[in-house]
């Protein structure tokens, strides 16, 4: 566990202070901008957002009901899916119509909700592979391992460095398909910081995690944004979002909803009526006059279960 | 003894020899990159083709015609990889099977000047047997003809380099993209490596290794026909790559040599016992005609019987496929 990220905490609610807590609103130094995304599956619009901002240094969550959209966005930002309209930018850079691959290499990566750890490769060997220009991975090169030879003893150093502090260095050794859910999770967070990324993005981290484990996983997750790099990562665990994340954007059907610091998005009405409904604490007895009052019109449920 | 004779001879002849090669080649595709090709033939066609009709049709030197038989491998597998491997893995064995067909029927059916149909193309094997150094006086060794052995000589010589090169490829970083590659395309996406390009590399070089099959087969046989190359001809050497285990340097090789020892030895055997006056298997169930294809059958069995009770090969590992069932 990383010994303080208090100040880190501080500096990021410092810098998002007077950034207002409305859908797409500006922050001062935004890693990633992104405008007029869409995307449909059939008739179905996945995602539609207007505009949205991720600050730069800080920990972002993103939250919503389940089918929001959220990793749809996720694979749109990082080029795992192509979006119908819109365009958005990393660093000043558009990524419109970028490959994954060069996407990664410009400092964005990326890890899954299921979990790819590459089973039948070592803990190590998965590590090694995040490391960015290995001159070994030239067909011409590889054979002769004079040529990379020292680079892979300093990625192999790295990586056990990493290993070490994800605690996972007794299992270096052992086929990255045996560990468990959460020790791959864990491993898949390490190998995407072999990339030495800017920004760090996290679908569901937490999913499938033991409780023992999340804790540490949280500290490695403040402890990113302690070494400058920048966080986006989606959750449905509400406890981990209010611990750790410095801003919060909600998405549900496809739109933002919301944003703001999580103290103040957890007691959002619009946030609040997304995941619960509207009407979830209108008496069961009394919604038909609430509707019709709304401009509804009256439920007939029971009337068209008569019929 | 002459059962064991006929093995051995078998297990290292050039006909062999040929499929060695090409389960190698498939080896680089299946066992280390998971590129499902199912039409292996082709480059060990378009291989023993491109270097028999420049010989023979255009009198082009060893040396050139070996030089575009690798280049027609490079380039169909440049046609094939183009719009397939941004797909998934089923496309491209879809694609190459047919790919593989398609070949198989234009070669016997058309540009008949070159590739003279069902004859197929011969005479093409002189500048190769004069480069043979073994001794005039040596006619046969080993139950091998002196053709046979220079062949043999250059074919084994070749399938050792090729081994040792892949084992260094196979240890170095590029060897570890291809089998994360393998495992899942997308996590390897996500850490910035073009799968892609990898992929396009892993199919050209496992088919330049299938078309020196195609050498290797058509300068043992002295000729080249279209049937050679038919679907068994890769099913054969997937077979031979899962014997011997997938992702083995040593595996196909050693899955070769013993399918063609067992086939040949159960063949042989199955041949004594159905003939003669009074056979030890009676007629009704199997004459001596029926013993070629009744060791299929055998050998089948016995494949079924290893991917039960040994998934992974001869020399693969039992963890690694326990982790499939995970």
């Amino acid at each position: 566990m990383p010994a303080d990220t208090s100040t880190s905490a501080a500096r990021a609610a410092e810098v998002l202070k007077d950034v207002p807590t409305e859908p797409g609103a500006k922050k001062p130094d935004p890693i990633i901008v992104a405008d007029n995304i869409t995307r449909q599956f059939g008739g179905l619009t996945a995602v539609d957002v207007d505009h949205v901002e991720i600050q730069r240094g800080v920990i972002t969550a993103l939250i919503g009901p389940n089918g929001a959209g959220k990793t749809t966005f996720f694979n749109l930002l990082t080029g795992f899916d192509k979006p119908d309209t819109g365009d958005w930018s990393f660093n000043g850079k558009s990524l419109k119509d970028v490959a994954p691959h060069k996407v990664a290499r410009m400092g964005m990566v990326r890890t899954f909700q299921l979990t790819k750890v590459l089973s039948k490769l070592t803990v190590l060997e998965n590590m090694r592979l995040g490391a960015t220009g290995q001159r070994g991975e030239g067909f011409l090169s590889a054979p002769l391992r004079m040529l990379w030879g020292a680079q892979e003893a300093e990625n192999t150093e790295r990586a056990r460095e990493l290993l070490a502090r994800f605690k996972l260095d007794k299992k270096e050794a052992d086929f990255a398909g045996s560990l468990s859910g959460g020790q791959r999770k864990l491993l898949e967070m390490a190998r995407a910081l072999m990339v030495s990324p800017e920004l760090v993005m996290l679908d569901e981290p937490m999913a499938g995690v033991n409780p023992a484990l999340k804790q540490s996983l949280l500290g490695h997750v403040k402890s990113l944004r302690e070494d400058g790099m920048t966080v986006l990562f989606v959750e449905h665990d509400m406890d981990m979002v209010r611990d750790i994340s410095d801003w919060v954007i909600v998405m549900a059907q496809g739109k933002v909803i919301a944003e703001g610091p999580p103290e103040s998005i957890m007691a959002d009405q619009r946030v609040i009526d997304a995941y619960l409904g509207a009407h979830h604490d209108t008496d069961i007895s009394q919604l038909e006059g609430v509707l019709e009052a709304e401009g509804h019109g009256a439920l007939h449920v029971d009337s068209e279960a008569d019929q | 003894m002459d059962i064991l004779q006929g093995a051995f001879h078998d297990m290292f002849s050039p006909f062999a020899l040929s499929f060695v090669l090409a389960a190698i080649g498939l080896n680089v595709h299946y066992g280390y990159t998971g590129l499902l090709n199912f039409g292996q033939a082709a480059f060990a066609a378009v291989g023993a083709y491109g270097m028999a009709v420049a010989i023979a049709s255009f009198d082009i030197p060893l040396g050139l015609a070996l030089l575009i038989g690798i280049l027609a491998a490079v380039l169909l597998a440049l046609i094939l990889g183009v719009p397939t491997l941004r797909l998934r893995a089923d496309y491209l064995a879809i694609v190459t099977i047919a790919a593989a067909e398609i070949l198989r029927l234009v070669l016997s059916t058309s540009f008949k000047e070159y590739f003279h149909a069902r004859d197929g193309v011969s005479a093409f094997t002189e500048g190769f047997r004069n480069l043979n150094p073994l001794p005039d006086s040596l006619t046969s060794f080993a139950t091998f003809s002196r053709n046979d052995l220079w062949v043999m000589i250059v074919g084994w010589t070749l399938v050792a380099l090729v081994c040792g090169y892949l084992w260094l490829l196979m240890r170095s970083p590029w060897g570890r993209v291809l089998k994360s590659i393998r495992e899942d395309e997308d996590a390897v996406r996500s850490l910035g490596k073009n799968v892609y390009f990898y992929k396009m590399q892993a199919l050209v070089l496992g088919g330049v290794i299938g078309a020196f099959g195609g050498f290797v087969g058509a300068l043992g046989l002295a000729s080249v026909q279209p049937d050679s190359f038919n679907t068994d001809f890769t099913f054969i050497a997937f077979t031979m790559l899962v014997l011997g285990g997938a992702a083995r340097i040593i595996g196909p090789v050693v899955g070769a040599v013993l399918f063609w020892g067992v086939l040949s030895a159960v063949g042989t055997i199955l041949i004594r016992l159905a003939s003669g006056d009074n056979p030890i298997i009676p007629p009704s169930l199997m004459n001596s005609d029926q013993a070629s294809n009744v060791r299929f059958m055998l050998v089948g069995i016995v494949l079924m019987l290893l991917m039960i009770y040994r998934p992974q090969g001869l020399f693969g590992d039992r963890k690694e496929i326990a982790l499939d069932a995970r």
